[in-house]
């Protein structure tokens, strides 16, 4: 005891009178820790920021719009050059007014635009990861849970989706589609308002995406929960009689998590991506309502006439993507400290 | 030749004397009613098993999976387990153990046989009619790293069968949660933190405590402490014991360590290939083993006392790998690894015979080490010469089956005569 500071002694003293040295004594969950190890990652930490930035501006662009503050649908023909089609000005037209340039053709402002289009496009995106996880997680919990012939049947329709034609699909069905969701959707009562030409669009790409997205998710949450059934928690939660839905959510749901949630992550960039790809082969929401698809696949025709146009919203879009993809990685790194890049 | 002649003689006189004993036998069970025989004067039966078996089918691969092979995991085993003692199961991997105790528990529906705990059967209990037996019979699981729940908290882990059972309102489950910590000899105040936070014997103590929790009268302990190092066995074998004689739990404890079973056990069920080969009190297995795989077991023991005087006993060696369960051998299934097996062992299943006050044992030369008798003792009892082969003169004993329990006369092998109670 001749070591006045140590620890050994700390806790001796503290020991004996109890009540000051255990009152905070609440572990750190595993994800407590993920979370720990994820802000100790610079780059994640980065991207994280990012990330919530550019959700900020998906949900401020609708408000700013009704406050008026963003005039994404107001042509500006005097700020065209005489030709009537590109803008006048350097850089696509640049000035205070419109940091972005305006737009060729109509002059509408580019970051009026470009906002609302990452509010169209991380919508889409974000409600097909949403569904896509739902059917993917039940179906392979319960894929996983039972066994045997339910297993096997959904195995059986993962690989029939998976095999299916994707892109053929997508172009053959847009139409009859389409035109059945608009009716549909604006007879549900009380939905009338969502009824709409941008509404059905969008709904169609969303159910393509999640109806062929959902497999790799079964595939992932189903392997993770056959190794997760043959632990001896599952058959001790048995033990006391257990409902199946408290070994579903309560045991095995949260132990699947992390792989969902990076799988979450990843797809979301994924989704952004694809709905550009749509609006490239034309299937999607249409101008005027701007999306980061419909916006590419009209810049397209003015690479040289106006650069600005062409590169402003595929460097955002790349941009989107890029942080996406590592808060992903991040949050994988996080959630698995034995895995190494 | 001389030697030979008298063996048979000898032999001659024994089977005899079987053929008596049988009848003997088959008179006192006739008079005790066919019963289960009590096993202990004092002492009623918590847990009584009684033929039990348990086949896994062996599908086919593929949408169609047809059953083609049956594992036979447990393969007719009959004990009882009585209020506040415990049980020993011991025998290799493989052997149907841990199978046993999941049965014993309804994790798994046995194929057949009865359990009955508390003179109930719950062998054939629907999922409703097992929820209050629950509360009756619990576990503890062999692997503490995976038998706790990585994602919750020690206290909803240990609350989480109070919870269940709703036994008592959310306010009070917490004070319980923390008096179950402290029987188990944990800091009630951890009671927030997370298993990866503690070493493998606290875990250990986690899983005992939860077991405990619904206040339970029969303990299925499945390997407790053979994931724990030596020092920490101790002390969660001492927490066992400390929690018997306090709670009066009876427990099945299966193990593979003997010198742990001999210390925690007063009785020990050997196993075999999913069967029990020989049964009885501790100093019945331990120093009076009839039955040639509990010697080799024995044998395998590492004594210190011998290996300090340099006198140690020959290790018997067992020649060969345990036979696959979907396949068991004919007869006896010891017998493609048993020194002393001669023809009548391929062709008969060895009865259990009892042999003591509290020791039966399923062998057709049962005898202490190297005093195996040269001619099967069983052959009377079953009808068959020493061959195995039928014998129609012989007149074979109806009452062979295997009940659980012991009755109160039995084979007195040393004196060659009927013992009693």
């Amino acid at each position: 005891m001749t070591l006045p500071a140590s620890e050994l002694e700390i806790h001796e003293t503290a020991a004996p009178g109890g009540d000051d040295s255990v009152v905070n004594v609440a572990g750190r969950s595993p994800t407590q820790l993920a979370i720990a190890r994820f802000r100790a990652d610079r780059l994640s930490m980065i991207s994280f920021v990012l990330t919530v930035l550019i959700i900020v501006c998906a949900i401020a662009a609708p408000i700013l719009v009704a406050v008026g503050v963003l005039h994404p649908n107001d042509f500006n023909q005097d700020l065209l050059s005489d030709d009537g089609v590109t803008p006048s000005g350097k850089f696509g037209g640049v000035s205070w007014s419109h940091p972005f340039g305006v737009d060729p053709g109509a002059g509408r402002d580019l970051l009026s635009r470009l906002m609302l289009a990452i509010t169209s496009s991380l919508t889409i995106a974000l409600t097909g990861t949403i569904i896509t996880v739902i059917i993917g997680a039940v179906l392979g919990i319960v894929a996983g849970f039972s066994g045997g012939f339910v297993d096997a049947v959904v195995g059986r329709i993962i690989d029939l989706t998976l095999s299916f034609p994707q892109t053929m699909m997508l172009l053959a069905l847009a139409g009859p589609v389409v035109q059945m969701l608009r009716g549909d959707v604006s007879k549900v009562p009380g939905l009338g308002f969502l009824s709409g030409p941008d509404l059905s669009n969008g709904l169609f790409v969303i159910v393509i995406l999640a109806a062929f997205g959902w497999p790799p998710v079964a595939r992932v949450v189903r392997g993770q929960v056959l190794s997760i059934r043959e632990r001896e928690f599952i058959e001790a939660a048995r033990l006391f009689g257990a409902s199946r839905s408290r070994l579903y959510f309560k045991e095995v749901l949260p132990n699947v998590w992390a792989p969902v949630l990076v799988y979450v992550t990843l797809l979301v960039p994924a989704y952004i991506s694809a709905e550009a790809a749509f609006n490239f082969l034309g299937v999607g929401i249409k101008p005027p309502t701007p999306t980061l698809g419909n916006i590419l696949a009209e810049s397209v025709s003015y690479t040289s006439a106006d650069p600005t146009y062409f590169f402003l919203p595929g460097i955002l879009l790349a941009l989107i993507v890029v942080v996406f993809n590592l808060v992903g990685d991040g949050a994988r790194d996080a959630l698995d400290p034995k895995s190494h890049r | 030749m001389k030697d030979e002649m008298s063996d048979e003689s000898a032999n001659a006189g024994m089977v005899g004397m079987a053929h008596e004993m049988a009848d003997d036998r088959a008179l006192a069970a006739r008079a005790a009613g066919h019963g289960a025989a009590v096993a202990m004067p004092g002492a009623k039966p918590i847990l009584e098993v009684d033929r039990l078996r348990m086949y896994f089918p062996v599908k086919s691969p593929g949408l169609f999976r047809r059953t083609v092979g049956q594992v036979q995991a447990v393969d007719g085993v009959s004990f009882q387990v009585a209020e506040a003692t415990s049980l020993g199961l011991v025998g290799e991997s493989g052997c149907g153990k841990s199978t046993t105790g999941r049965l014993i528990t309804r994790l798994y529906k046995p194929t057949g046989g009865a359990i009955r705990f508390e003179g109930q059967d719950i062998a054939d209990a629907k999922p409703a009619e097992l929820k209050p037996l629950r509360r009756e019979i619990q576990m503890i699981f062999q692997d503490p790293y995976t038998s706790l729940n990585p994602r919750q908290t020690v206290g909803s882990i240990v609350g989480a069968p109070l919870a269940i059972h709703k036994v008592l309102p959310k306010d009070k489950i917490l004070p319980r949660v923390q008096e179950l910590l402290e029987i188990v000899g944990l800091n009630p105040e951890h009671y927030n933190r997370y298993p990866h936070e503690f070493s493998g014997g606290q875990r250990q103590r986690i899983g005992i405590a939860r077991a405990l929790t619904l206040q339970p009268k029969l303990l299925v302990a499945d390997e407790p402490v053979s994931a724990l190092d030596v020092s920490i066995q101790a002390q969660v074998i001492n927490l066992l014991q400390d929690i018997q004689n306090e709670f009066g739990v009876a427990f099945l404890f299966i193990a593979h360590d003997l010198a742990i079973v001999r210390h925690f056990c007063p009785e020990i069920a050997v196993m075999y290939l999913g069967k029990i080969v020989e049964i009885g009190d501790r100093d019945s297995i331990y120093s009076n083993a009839h039955h040639p795989y509990t010697q080799a077991l024995l044998s395998a023991v590492p004594d210190v006392k011998q290996a300090a005087s340099g006198s140690r006993i020959e290790r018997i060696r067992l020649q060969g790998d345990v036979p696959s369960p979907i396949e068991p051998p004919s007869g006896c299934r010891f017998r493609t690894r048993c020194p002393i097996a001669q023809e009548i062992c391929a062709r008969h299943e060895p009865p259990l015979l009892q042999i003591g006050k509290r020791h039966k044992v399923a062998c057709h030369f049962p005898g202490r080490l190297g005093q195996a008798p040269r001619e099967p003792l069983t052959a009377g009892l079953l009808g068959v010469d020493s061959e195995g082969r039928p014998d129609p003169g012989a007149s074979p004993s109806t009452d062979l089956v295997e009940q659980p329990g012991y009755a109160d006369t039995w084979f007195d092998l040393d004196n060659k005569s009927i013992g009693r109670a």
